[in-house]
């Protein structure tokens, strides 16, 4: 029966890291992948780690590919990339540089003198994988990652926030580089050219100036 | 099935994940390969935890996946504030590190 | 105060004038600069004769005085100190130097009055004396060489005064050159005496030269020919002589101190301080006696043929220091030294007369443009007349005295040396010549253009252009040219004072050594020279023959000038164009100018363009840095095309990299 179940999940697996890569639309590609990582969870879960799978399908499936979809649909679509694609010789290229790692992982793996590795694994008590094993261990031994994993999350926060800020003061297209002041920072910016306004569509805004450039490209 | 199984599964997602990287030249989907090799990983740790019968590869394999988290909140970050400035979502038209 | 305290001192105050005059360059207004010049040297030859009565005061055996402020060095081997020597030979040389530049200086506050350069040049001019008091003090052979050289820079500063004459500019750097050909020279010998002797003190090193070196041994000989070197480089003797002539685009002050009155007998001091290790050397001693002899002649054939003034002038000092350098070399050490003290008063006379004559003159030096002064210009006739009869050894002159002894010593020496005795007084018949040549050919006659103005009109001449007397260009009176006053001696006291001591010094300066009653010099001196190993006994007859032969053969001089240059004026070109060929060998000075410059000038230069336009630029610039260059551009931008800028190689790259250490460490186990 957990034979069955391999295969099939990672046959969903294959499928969608190849689906991820050669899908035309973005968007396809990111449904790809949360094929992708629901089958991962399937195989998780086989292999005893109920907790992570749970973690997988609530946290990335869940939180990260919503948020893909939430920028994919924001650019949209693959009509902004132009000009030449790595062409036949760059895609086979690239596929034989997959294809010797692969192999040679499979060496790797396969001719490793790890005995364990042909078996089945340690035998594990009913409860391996369980959340209380997980927490208890998160907060007695693995105390120190658990806090600076926190600090990182903080950081990414922080950083996407300041990343995607508008600058206040400052438009596209300054005149003089050179004589830019911190006043020019601290200045309120112009109406309606806020985030809120980007949100709302606001006619003055640059998402409508955006939009009325792809009305203008024939699509 | 044994462990050996599961390690060749994630060395086949590895690789396609690294071709996809050197494929593609939408940021979105050069990012998405990215996760698809950290997921690689991800199997492989848990494959290994069970192996040992320890637990510290899945806590590894959670702390992954908030690096992950964090990586494609910055990562998405980036290529909003690219799209903004109107610049080509092209990974081949940013060449000003060209030396 | 003891003798070296006070030699110490006469060689603070020059130094301290510099200094004042230099870094009050600006503050100084008028003639103060000149004052305080001339204040600072009065000052030193008044220390100097202190030391010279505090020496005197010590017993004969004990007046060699050496005293040190701080050691140079103190390394393996060499031992050095800052130490001078105070000892009759350089009290002379100190009284003689700070004596004569005190009324030089003197001279001077009037003579350039309205130059730009007014405080410079008595800075530089005390830079000089120290210099050069530095040198005849020294105690060791460091101080005797940073002397040296100090000398010649001061010369350089000074020939090169009026800086903005290109021919006084290109005349400093000769004189600059030829005297580093000797400071090499100088050195090389030190060298060589110190490998025998290790020290450098100079009594160190007089006292253990006997028993290091065997007497005509090659390491001695070579250290002596060096110094020898040396010495004809900064006393202007043959080979090394084309530098003299042209010094005399400096100012005329210069000329006579630096030119005839001490610069140039640093070779005579040289040669008399290092008797010791010449008399080890008796092929060096030869040298110089028979170069100095060669000069002689030289320079006397060249002063008949010279028209500028000032070079028949500086060719008679070639000839003097020739036989300076004669006597010290042969053995007449007081007798030399003799010469030197009075030539320094006569030259030092002729150059101050010479000076106010090109001043009434308007700054003209030639003696084709020169005629009938004699009432313009009576006190500068009087002087010329003093110095002239001075010079040629007519007693009781100084003159006369001083070059009749060396000629006696040389004499007495016997064996090929009497070729030198008849080459002496053949040159004093020259002297005499040459010399009352210029003073009857400017002084006597019908008054020329600028003569006249001055007899009738009163006032001195002025061109309306100043021009470079040496080839006629046109110049201006600011910084770097001469100032637009011509002094003449007339007319300014201090000139005249400083001319009038200056005769009486010609005139009564034989004093110190007539033979026979005062030997006041050869006492004074006899305590350094007391270790020479030459001992000269002159007989009586040759004494007596001597004497008459020098009276002889100098008014014989004069009477042939007077016969030439007054009586029948026509007969010197016709004599020129008979002996066309040597009337051409004397005007063009042997050809010794064009002999350098076709053996020495040319090669180099060729050496340098060669260097140049094929090594350098060939060899060095276009293979060595160009080659090296090359590569490393051709490497980066191999290396360069790596960097397209696209990510997705850069990541390929990283792939195979990864894949290539799997590989690697796959293969390894």
């Amino acid at each position: 029966m957990s034979y069955l179940i391999f295969f099939i999940a990672a046959t969903g697996t294959l499928a969608g890291a190849i689906g991820v890569i050669m899908l035309k639309d973005p968007f396809y590609s990111v449904l790809a992948l949360v094929v992708h990582l629901i089958s991962l969870a399937v195989l998780f879960m086989l292999l005893q780690a109920e907790f992570v799978a749970a973690a997988q399908v609530v946290v990335y499936a869940g939180a990260v590919m919503v948020l893909y979809v939430f920028v994919v649909s924001y650019i949209g679509g693959q009509n902004l990339t132009t000009g030449q694609g790595p062409g036949r010789a760059g895609t086979l290229g690239a596929f034989a540089c997959g294809a010797a790692l692969v192999i040679e992982l499979f060496i790797a793996v396969l001719g490793s003198g790890l005995k364990a590795i042909g078996t089945t694994g340690a035998h594990t008590a009913a409860g391996f994988g369980n959340p209380e094993r997980i927490g208890a261990l998160f907060l007695t031994k693995f105390l120190a990652p658990f806090e600076i994993a926190s600090y990182l999350l903080l950081l990414a926060a922080v950083g996407a926030v300041t990343l995607a800020r508008r600058r206040g003061g400052l438009e596209d297209g300054v005149e003089d580089p050179a004589r830019i002041s911190v006043a020019d920072f601290m200045r309120p910016r112009p109406y309606y050219t806020g985030t809120l306004a980007e949100g709302f569509g606001h006619p003055d805004s640059l998402s409508a100036s955006h939009a009325a450039e792809r009305q203008e490209r024939p699509t | 099935m044994t462990i050996a199984w599961y390690l060749a599964v994630s060395a086949i997602i590895f690789v396609i994940g690294a071709a996809g990287v050197l494929i593609r030249r939408n940021p979105l989907v050069i990012l998405l390969c990215l996760e698809l090799m950290l997921n690689a990983a991800n199997l492989a740790l848990i494959g290994f935890s069970k192996m040992w019968g320890n637990n510290a590869g899945q806590i590894f394999a959670l702390i992954v996946m908030v690096v992950a988290a964090c990586e494609v909140t910055v990562g998405l970050g980036v290529i909003v504030a690219m799209h903004r400035h109107r610049l080509p979502a092209d990974v081949d038209a940013m060449r000003e590190l060209r030396g | 105060m003891s003798a070296t305290t006070a030699g110490w001192l006469v060689l603070a105050a020059p130094l301290l004038g510099t200094m004042i005059t230099a870094f009050g360059f600006k503050l100084l207004p008028g003639k103060t600069a000149g004052w305080i010049g001339t204040a600072a040297i009065a000052v030193s030859f008044a220390f100097a004769i202190v030391a010279f009565i505090e020496l005197q005061a010590q017993s004969p055996t004990h007046r060699e005085l050496t005293s040190s402020l701080w050691s140079i060095t103190h390394t393996v081997g060499v031992n050095a100190n800052a130490s001078i020597l105070v000892d009759p030979l350089s009290v002379l040389m100190i009284l003689v130097v700070a004596g004569v530049s005190t009324l030089i200086h003197l001279y001077s506050v009037s003579y350039l009055e309205g130059d730009e350069g007014y405080v410079r040049f008595f800075a530089y001019l005390n830079f000089f004396v120290f210099s050069m008091l530095l040198l005849v003090l020294a105690g060791n052979f460091l101080l005797l060489i940073v002397g040296w050289a100090f000398v010649g820079a001061a010369s350089y500063l000074l020939i090169s005064f009026w800086y903005r004459r290109t021919t006084a500019t290109k005349a400093g750097i000769k004189a600059f050159v030829i005297n580093v050909v000797g400071d090499v020279g100088l050195v090389l010998g030190t060298f060589f005496i110190f490998r025998g002797t290790h020290s450098l003190d100079f009594l160190t090193t007089f006292h253990a030269a006997p028993h290091v070196f065997a007497k005509g041994s090659g390491g001695i000989t070579a250290g002596c020919l060096l110094l020898l070197v040396g010495a004809f480089a900064k006393s202007a003797q043959i080979p090394l002589h084309t530098w003299l002539p042209d010094a005399m685009e400096g100012p005329t002050p210069v000329s006579a101190l630096i030119h005839a009155a001490t610069m140039v007998t640093a070779g005579v001091y040289l040669i008399a301080r290092m008797h010791p290790l010449f008399q080890l050397a008796p092929a060096a001693e030869d040298v110089g006696a028979i170069v100095g002899a060669v000069t002689l002649l030289v320079a006397g054939t060249i002063g008949l043929a010279a028209v500028d003034i000032k070079r028949v002038i500086a060719y008679s000092t070639m000839s003097q220091i020739g036989y300076m350098i004669m006597g010290v070399s042969a053995g007449a050490y007081t007798a030399g030294l003799f010469h030197l003290m009075t030539h320094a008063f006569f030259k030092a006379l002729l150059f101050m007369a010479a000076g106010s004559l090109i001043g009434a003159m308007g700054g003209n030096q030639s003696l084709d443009r020169m005629s009938g002064m004699r009432k313009a210009l009576p006190f500068t006739f009087f002087c010329f007349v003093v110095g002239g009869l001075a010079l040629s050894g007519i007693p009781p002159f100084a003159g006369f005295f001083s070059k009749d002894d060396i000629l006696l010593q040389i004499g007495s020496r016997g064996g090929w040396y009497w070729a030198l005795y008849v080459a002496g007084y053949a040159g004093a018949l020259l002297t005499a010549i040459y010399t009352f040549r210029m003073i009857f050919r400017a002084f006597l006659g019908e008054p020329c253009a600028e003569a006249s103005e001055l007899i009738e009109h009163g006032h001195v001449f002025h061109p309306e252009q100043p021009t470079n007397p040496a080839n006629g260009e046109v110049e201006d009176t600011g910084v770097g040219f001469p100032g637009p006053v011509h002094a003449i001696a007339e007319r300014a006291a201090p000139m005249r004072i400083a001319m009038s001591l200056l005769a009486l010094l010609a005139v009564i300066g034989g004093i110190v050594g007539i033979p026979k009653t005062t030997s006041w010099l050869d006492k004074f001196l006899a305590p350094t020279f007391a270790d020479s190993t030459i001992h000269l006994h002159p007989s009586n007859g040759l004494l007596y023959f001597g004497l008459v032969l020098g009276t002889v053969v100098g008014l014989a001089g004069i009477g042939i000038a007077y016969y030439v240059w007054v009586v029948r004026p026509g007969i010197a070109p016709a004599v020129a164009k008979r002996f066309g060929f040597l009337d051409r060998l004397f005007v063009n000075k042997w050809y010794f100018d064009e002999l350098i410059d076709a053996l020495v000038v040319r090669p180099a230069a060729w050496f340098g363009r060669f260097a140049q336009g094929t090594f350098e630029r060939l060899f060095v610039n276009g293979t060595l840095v160009g080659g090296t260059t090359g590569v490393v551009r051709a490497g980066s931008a191999a290396v360069r095309s790596a960097e397209s800028g696209f990510v997705r190689y850069y990541v390929a790259f990283v792939v195979i990299g990864l894949a290539g250490i799997a590989l690697y460490f796959l293969i390894s186990t």
